[in-house]
Order: structure tokens, then C-alpha cells, then sequence
């Protein structure tokens, strides 16, 4: 299964070590399989690298499908890539032409500092997940499955906004670096779910205050965010963010 | 801190402000155009100047106005906070940046179509609100001139003839581009403003937002297409037909 291969230029972004302020390297890569992955693609340049006692690229990445949201940087300007609905794990070299020259940088945000080459830090996220993204249940036995009923369309639609992995891409793609997508997702998700409601007025307010504390900028509704976020989460959860923070502020006793 | 601070000057409450002083200009800005298109007709400005005389002197109409000037600073000060705060939010720029499909070119310059749409309103409000309120009127020879009108009742109504004031603005070739640019600026700025604005109250359902999509497309290139058709007609001589005699209020 001899597939097509491609010539490729790589200008990535390096930092730390060498390059303390930071600065673009362009490596050239011949003969890169078309059914590469794109990661894959880097672990040839880094076996490259290595063999000539370089330090390689540091790039995140763990599960390769799709799923764990940490595969985050910043390919020809789009966040993980030109592939719409893709994770850069999932992106292949067919995407790209012959002879091409793709520039991959960090995700850019302040409150995602780079921590080396195209790793950045985004326990910002972590910690509006702490502020409120959870629900306060003890463990025991296993529920019935019938016990708390919800109607299909009702968990359709918080499954839909579940499917946000918090890869960063959202703020990555934001012209303002706001994190709404990302926390109304969140939101969204356990406010529309039975056992998420209970904590929802609470919950809502803790998670965007704390959104405003990491740094995050404001939204302007320009919806880049849906357009490169990976899981196509809508913005629709912005709007239902919106409410369901105003009507906690306005209608409950409940303080974030 | 206060609920109502903490509400007021986080980013949700912060933008609950842009997008409910910006609906309330959406609002004034109808008011405004329906008073201005009586400068169309062919009266020689007798309608014109006598609603003109009417909304300088009426207490109710007085009292909106400071409302009016609150908002307008608020919206546009509060506007220039949330750039500067997302400016700072960013950093580091990219070095390749490709547009994100479906965005729109006003929506990633809200606060430049803004700015343009401030720096309109001073020269605008020096022009006529200034002379109209500060400046003396009469003054012969900047062109400021009373004019008593015989109304319908026989009474007689003496006016300042704001029309004349406007007439000679009109005549000018810059200031006609300076107000057919501002109206692009607004157009564009509420291309993008007039849907957002929903979206941030939260008012986002299949069932109506297409609706209000629509209704903001059209009020963007329609009520700015209409302010322009003023100075446009001025500096071109022209004004509506003898049979229409449009009356605003
Ligand atoms: C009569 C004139 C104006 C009208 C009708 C208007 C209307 C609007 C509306 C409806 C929005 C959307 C609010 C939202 O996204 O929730 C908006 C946003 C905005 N306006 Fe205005 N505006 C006007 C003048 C100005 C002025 C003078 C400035 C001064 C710089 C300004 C700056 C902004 C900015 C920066 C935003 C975007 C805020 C954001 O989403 O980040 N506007 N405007
Ligand atoms: S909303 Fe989309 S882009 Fe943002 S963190 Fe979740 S999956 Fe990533
Ligand atoms: S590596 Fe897990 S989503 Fe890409």
C-alpha cells in the first residue's frame, strides 16, 4: 500500500532553551506519507532532530483521536488546522499541498502562557472547571437508568454541549481570547441535564467569575469559535450562558 | 462586593450594557431619522424649523435628551474599555491569521466603526446642536437667522432657522463625505451590532432568530442609506416632490 507522498517545508514556533524569547525555525521534511497524521508528521521531524542531536519540537498530545483535547496548536493560522469539525491528531498530510510551507504556532492567548515550543499552559480552564463544572453527588451504587427521566431532545442537547473536550482552541481562535464558548459549553451541559440543575444558579456565577479572574477577554459575538472548535459546539450555549447568568444575578440568592 | 457592582462590572454585565444602550440608540436613531427626513421637504424648511423649535423647548423632550447623551457616552466609553481589556486579553499576535469562515469584517472591528461613529458625532453635534443651543441666534453674518411662521391655527411661531444652518453645511463638499463615510461606519457597525445584541440578552432561538438576522440587515443598510439621502439631496439641490409633504409627529 504504497500511498502518495508529499515535500513539505515546517516553520514552527520555538521557545525555551535556545530560542528564549522565541522565534520561527523552518525545517524541511521529504517524502511525508499523505495518510500521516499530523502529529505523526511531527514525530518524524523530532526523530530528525534528535538524530542530529537537536531538541525536538515539544508538542501535547495523548489519546491521537480526538478525544482528549490536548493536541493544541495552531496550523496556517487556524486552530488545529484547515479541517473543519478536526483535532490536529486527527488531521492528515492530505490536507496539505506538494511543497507547501505550514506555519504552526502556540495557541496565543494571556492566559494561555507557553510553556515550551507549541505547549502552552491552560490550567486557566482547570480552574473554571474547579469554580463550578461538577455536580456535588455522593457515590454509591449505580442508578437505575430510568430513575431521573429526561426527554431525548433535552439530553441531546446538553450531550451535544458535553462534547466539548476544553481543548482551548475556542480562546485560541478568538480575536479577543474570550473563553465563552468553552465555559458555556460547561454551563450549558449540567444546566439542562436533571442532576446538573440543582447547582445551576451557583454555578453559573462561580464559573464566569472565575473566567473574568484567569484573564480572559470579552465576547463580541464574532462566533470564530464555533467555526474552529473541533467539536462544532454552538454558540447557542453563549446565549444560554447569558440568561442563565443574568437570571441567577437577578433572581436568586445564590452568589458565585 | 454589591451584587449589582459585581453584576455591572463583570464581562457578561459589562456587555449587558453595550448591547442595552445599543438597542436604545437603535431606538433614538428612528426618532432621529423621522424628524431629519422633514428636511426633504420642499418647504423651504418651515416644518423643519418649527419641529426643530419644538424639540429645543419641550420639558419631556429635554429630560430624554440628557438620557440620550448619558447612554451615548456610556455605550462608547464602555465600548473603548471592553477593546483596551480584550486588547490586553490577547498578546502575543499570530504570525499567520486566516479568518475564521462565517465571521464577519465588522464584527472584528466593532470598536474602529465606533470610533469613526464618535468622531462623526462631535463634528455633527458641534455643528447643529451647538449653534442650535449655545451659539446666538440671530447672528447675520454666520448665517443664523429667525424666521416667523404663520401656523395653522393663525398664531405666529417664531423659529430659529436651523434649515439654513443645515443648508449651508450641505453646500460643503467635505462634510458631505464626512457624513456619507460615518454613515458606512454606522451601517457596518450595526450590520454586526444589531444581531449581537440579541445574543448577549440571551435572546438566541431558532423560532425568532432569524427574524431578528433579517430586521438588522435591513436596518443597517436601510436607516443609514436614509441620513444619507439628506446631504446627499442637499448638496445635489434637490428635495422630495411637491405632493410629498412628509410630517413627523
Ligand atoms: C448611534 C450610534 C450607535 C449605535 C446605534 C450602536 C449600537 C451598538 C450595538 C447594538 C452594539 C452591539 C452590542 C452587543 O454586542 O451586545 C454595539 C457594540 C459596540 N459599540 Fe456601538 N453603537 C453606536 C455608537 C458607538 C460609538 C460612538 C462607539 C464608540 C467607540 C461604539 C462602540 C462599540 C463597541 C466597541 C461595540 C462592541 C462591543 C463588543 O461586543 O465587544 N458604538 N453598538
Ligand atoms: S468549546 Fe470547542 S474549541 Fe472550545 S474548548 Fe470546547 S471543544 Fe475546544
Ligand atoms: S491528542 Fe487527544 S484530541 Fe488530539
Amino acid at each position: 500500500m504504497a500511498g502518495k507522498t508529499i515535500n513539505i517545508k515546517v516553520k514552527v514556533w520555538r521557545q525555551g532553551g535556545k530560542y528564549p524569547k522565541g522565534q520561527f525555525e523552518t525545517y524541511d521534511l521529504k517524502d511525508v506519507g499523505t495518510d500521516m497524521s499530523f502529529l505523526e508528521m511531527f514525530d518524524v521531524l523530532n526523530e530528525q532532530l534528535v538524530s542530529k542531536k537537536e531538541m525536538p519540537v515539544a508538542f501535547e498530545h495523548d489519546c491521537r483521536e480526538g478525544i482528549c483535547g490536548t493536541c493544541s496548536m495552531v496550523i496556517d493560522g487556524q486552530p488545529h488546522g484547515p479541517m473543519k469539525g478536526t483535532t490536529t491528531c486527527q488531521l492528515h498530510m492530505r490536507s496539505f499541498k506538494d511543497g507547501a510551507t505550514i506555519t504552526v504556532e502556540p495557541f496565543r492567548a494571556k492566559s494561555f502562557p507557553v510553556i515550551r515550543d507549541l505547549v502552552v499552559d491552560r490550567s486557566s480552564f482547570d480552574a473554571i472547571i474547579q469554580a463550578g463544572g461538577y455536580i456535588s453527588v455522593n457515590t454509591g451504587q449505580a442508578q437505575d437508568a430510568n430513575a431521573i427521566p429526561i426527554e431525548k431532545d433535552t439530553s441531546e442537547k446538553a450531550f451535544d454541549a458535553a462534547t466539548c473536550i476544553g481543548c482551548g482552541a475556542c480562546v485560541a481562535a478568538c480575536p479577543n481570547s474570550a473563553a465563552m464558548l468553552f465555559t458555556s459549553a460547561k454551563v450549558s451541559h449540567l444546566a439542562t441535564m436533571p442532576q446538573g440543575k440543582v447547582e445551576s444558579q451557583k454555578r453559573v456565577q462561580a464559573m464566569v467569575n472565575q473566567m473574568d479572574k484567569e484573564g480572559f477577554g470579552m465576547c463580541s459575538n464574532i462566533k470564530a469559535c464555533e467555526a474552529e472548535c473541533p467539536k462544532e459546539i454552538s454558540t447557542d450555549n453563549i446565549a444560554l450562558m447569558n440568561r442563565e447568568y443574568l437570571a441567577s444575578v437577578l433572581g436568586s440568592d445564590k452568589e458565585g | 462586593m454589591n451584587w449589582f457592582v459585581r453584576l455591572l462590572t463583570s464581562s457578561l454585565g459589562r456587555k449587558l450594557i453595550m448591547s442595552l444602550t445599543g438597542l436604545f440608540l437603535i431606538t433614538f436613531l428612528l426618532v432621529h431619522l423621522g424628524g431629519n427626513l422633514q428636511l426633504l421637504n420642499n418647504d423651504e424648511g418651515k416644518s423643519f424649523n418649527l419641529y426643530a423649535k419644538m424639540m429645543t423647548t419641550n420639558p419631556i423632550i429635554k429630560i430624554t435628551s440628557y438620557g440620550l447623551y448619558f447612554f451615548i457616552l456610556l455605550h462608547a466609553v464602555q465600548g473603548l474599555l471592553i477593546w483596551n481589556k480584550n486588547r490586553v486579553a490577547t498578546g502575543t499576535k499570530y504570525a499567520v491569521k486566516k479568518k475564521s469562515p462565517g465571521t464577519t469584517w465588522a464584527s472584528n472591528n466593532m470598536a474602529l466603526l465606533g470610533t469613526i461613529v464618535l468622531v462623526f458625532l462631535g463634528i455633527h453635534m458641534g455643528d447643529f446642536w451647538f449653534a442650535m443651543k449655545y451659539q446666538t441666534w440671530p447672528d447675520a453674518e454666520a448665517g443664523r437667522e429667525l424666521i416667523k411662521y404663520t401656523l395653522d391655527d393663525g398664531t405666529i411661531s417664531e423659529a430659529k432657522n436651523l434649515y439654513g444652518k443645515v443648508n449651508w453645511s450641505f453646500s460643503q463638499a467635505w462634510i458631505v463625505i464626512v457624513y456619507l463615510v460615518s454613515m458606512i461606519g454606522l451601517g457596518f457597525h450595526l450590520w454586526h451590532g444589531f444581531e449581537s445584541a440579541f445574543q448577549t440578552l440571551g435572546l438566541n432561538h431558532k423560532k425568532y432568530t432569524p427574524f431578528i438576522r433579517l430586521v438588522g440587515k435591513i436596518y443597517s443598510v436601510l436607516i443609514p442609506a436614509l441620513f444619507a439621502l439628506i446631504p446627499i439631496m442637499y448638496f445635489l439641490g434637490m428635495r422630495f416632490p411637491d405632493w410629498l409633504v412628509f410630517h413627523f409627529i
